[in-house]
């Protein structure tokens, strides 16, 4: 069948903005680099290394020591996946591969309303009342701590690890369970020896991609854990008041004069920020990509 | 060999207490959130200007913002969304284009949403000149959602049978042509679907608004799209953290009206997709 000119023409045209959005989102993500770069980089000029990756944040003081803040997220987040990380893979274990379909069918959709309440609504819920019952419990002179970042952190994570790693188990095929059965081991035992292990690296995926949530979380933490830049080391630092790289430009940007050096150095906090949550997001892709790759065989 | 048995008693009963674990607060979070927000619902709550400070009134300019600048999200983010998804599905062949696409959408879904913010202030706001006003908010906002619209859309796409496909072209329909009349309104349910749980993370989120859109206390409607805007998530975080003195029955009504309007929104989703699932055909 031949078409006229004008379908041809309005196929061709069509073709072509749907390929342009395509790679328009490849931009964004160059766009959203290049902006961090331009704001951002000055910083590095206007004051040394020394004073940037120093132990002391006074922006208005000219110190600005991101050291404490970059800590303050990484002890929160790693805190948050100790939490979440056996929570999360017991509860996809418990959904795939133990609990009962009436259990499925309501834990499923819990999951995901947990995924939908709104970042502020847990941080309000967190300052209103899991911080006094964190003061009370641990006998701190204030609930917005570290920790109790690190419990909402964690609980914002769950819904992540555990789709993911949902799906990995579900990924292992039926006959490695046959097998153990076979053997005579218990389920439990198969579960615990074969099936968890095949499904490892889509558990590691589903970790790290919670962790990159984690990281990147902003007004929950904003609002629960103190917002202290003190360096968080010490035995006690969960304990204590911390403030995190996302809390810090999320307080600040609204303040700073654009153009100051507090300004370019908040834009470098998002470089720090950015290049982080791309790494780990590129280890996240890479081990899926390999997955898809290697086919049947995990 | 009693004891492996005891053993799998055990560690289902762990796995239990983990699951409960993880529900549990899920439940408390609604239940506690429902309960003391319910007190302060009232038709002058939800339609009223703030007064004295945000301590007294309403919060109408707040509701009316946030359905404004979800409404702009979807404006640049259907289109935007839903083209990427069915160059994704239908055009792109794999090849290391189509896998830096790839790496970008899973890359743009984990950039922290502050992040976005920054991004919306130094692009939007200051480079284009729009200011803190709606068209920036709901730019930024739109950029944010996209991954999570273009990955359910470019699902529903792919769950569409090939031979839907070349039967159009057996016809001697174009490829366009198949796109536009058999597998865009099979996939569309999915896409809805996918559409409303990218706007839902778009109206519930703060981090991407301080910045570009978000005004303290405006205690009226805005005027043009270039205006600013109170909205319901910021709006939370202001009443909750930066006025000393204010009535726990406000903060509770607004973290009841954000929460309520954004998880209806998610089980209107939920139905849509489980309903048209049942019905499906193929």
């Amino acid at each position: 069948m031949k078409h006229t000119p004008r379908v041809r023409w309005a196929e061709f045209a069509i073709e072509s903005l749907i390929r342009v959005i395509g790679f328009s989102t490849v931009g964004f993500v160059i766009l959203i680099f290049l902006f961090l770069l331009r704001e951002g980089l000055p910083a590095f000029a206007q004051i040394d290394l020394g004073n940037l990756f120093g132990t002391r944040w006074y922006p208005t003081f000219g110190l600005f020591g991101t050291l404490p803040l970059i800590l303050g997220s990484v002890l929160i987040t790693i805190s948050a996946i100790v939490i979440a990380l056996p929570l999360g893979v017991a509860a996809a274990v418990f959904i795939r591969e133990v609990a009962p379909n009436w259990a499925r069918e309501i834990l499923k959709p819990m999951i995901e309303v947990l995924a939908g309440i709104p970042s502020v609504v847990l941080g309000f819920f967190g300052m209103t009342l899991v911080a006094p019952i964190v003061r009370e419990t641990f006998g701190a002179p204030t609930g917005l701590v570290a920790f109790t970042g690190a419990l909402i952190l964690a609980y914002m994570s769950l819904p992540t690890i555990i789709s993911v790693a949902e799906d990995a188990l579900d990924a292992v095929p039926k006959m490695y369970r046959d097998a153990g059965l076979a053997m005579g081991a218990t389920q439990w035992q198969t579960i615990w020896r074969v099936v968890v292990p095949a499904a490892r690296s889509g558990i590691v995926t589903a970790v790290m991609l919670g962790m990159g949530r984690a990281i990147g979380e902003t007004m929950a933490v904003m609002m629960v854990t103190g917002n202290a830049a003190r360096l968080p080391l010490g035995l006690d630092a969960l304990f204590r008041p911390v403030r995190t790289m996302t809390a810090t430009i999320a307080a600040e940007m609204g303040e700073v004069a654009h153009g100051s050096v507090h300004y370019h150095v908040l834009f470098a906090i998002g470089i720090i920020l950015f290049v982080i949550t791309f790494l780990i997001n590129l280890a996240a892709a890479s081990t899926m990509f390999r997955k898809r790759r290697r086919g049947g065989l995990r | 060999m009693r004891n492996r048995f005891v053993a799998q008693r055990v560690g289902f009963a762990l796995l239990t207490l983990a699951a409960l674990a993880v529900v549990i607060p899920i439940l408390a979070v609604v239940a506690v959130i429902v309960i003391r927000g319910a007190a302060a619902i009232n038709w002058e709550f939800l339609t009223a200007m703030p007064r004295d400070g945000m301590r007294a009134g309403g919060i109408f300019p707040a509701i009316v913002g946030t359905v404004v600048l979800t409404l702009g999200t979807a404006i640049v983010a259907i289109p935007l969304g839903v083209g990427g998804a069915i160059y994704l599905s239908e055009y792109a062949r794999d090849t290391w284009v189509t896998r830096a696409i790839r790496l970008a959408i899973i890359n743009l879904a984990g950039i922290p949403s502050v992040v976005y913010g920054l991004f919306g202030l130094g692009l939007f706001v200051l480079l284009l000149g729009f200011g803190t006003s709606i068209v920036a908010g709901s730019l930024t906002l739109s950029i944010m959602t996209l991954p999570v619209i273009i990955s359910t859309a470019e699902e529903a796409l792919r769950a569409v049978p090939t031979e839907f496909r070349t039967v159009s072209a057996s016809l001697g329909g174009t490829r366009w042509q198949a796109i536009r009349h058999i597998v865009l309104p099979q996939a569309l349910p999915g896409i809805i679907t996918g559409v409303i749980l990218g706007l839902l993370r778009a109206a519930g989120e703060t981090a991407p608004i301080l910045f570009t859109v978000a005004a303290f206390y405006l205690p009226r409607l805005p005027r043009s799209p270039l205006d600013q805007t109170m909205a319901l998530p910021y709006h939370l975080y202001v009443v909750s953290t930066q006025v000393p003195g204010m009535p726990q029955k406000i903060q509770f009504g607004t973290a009841l009206v954000l929460l309520g309007l954004v998880l209806s929104l998610n089980v209107v989703a939920t139905m849509i997709r489980s309903y048209f699932r049942r019905r499906r055909q193929w």
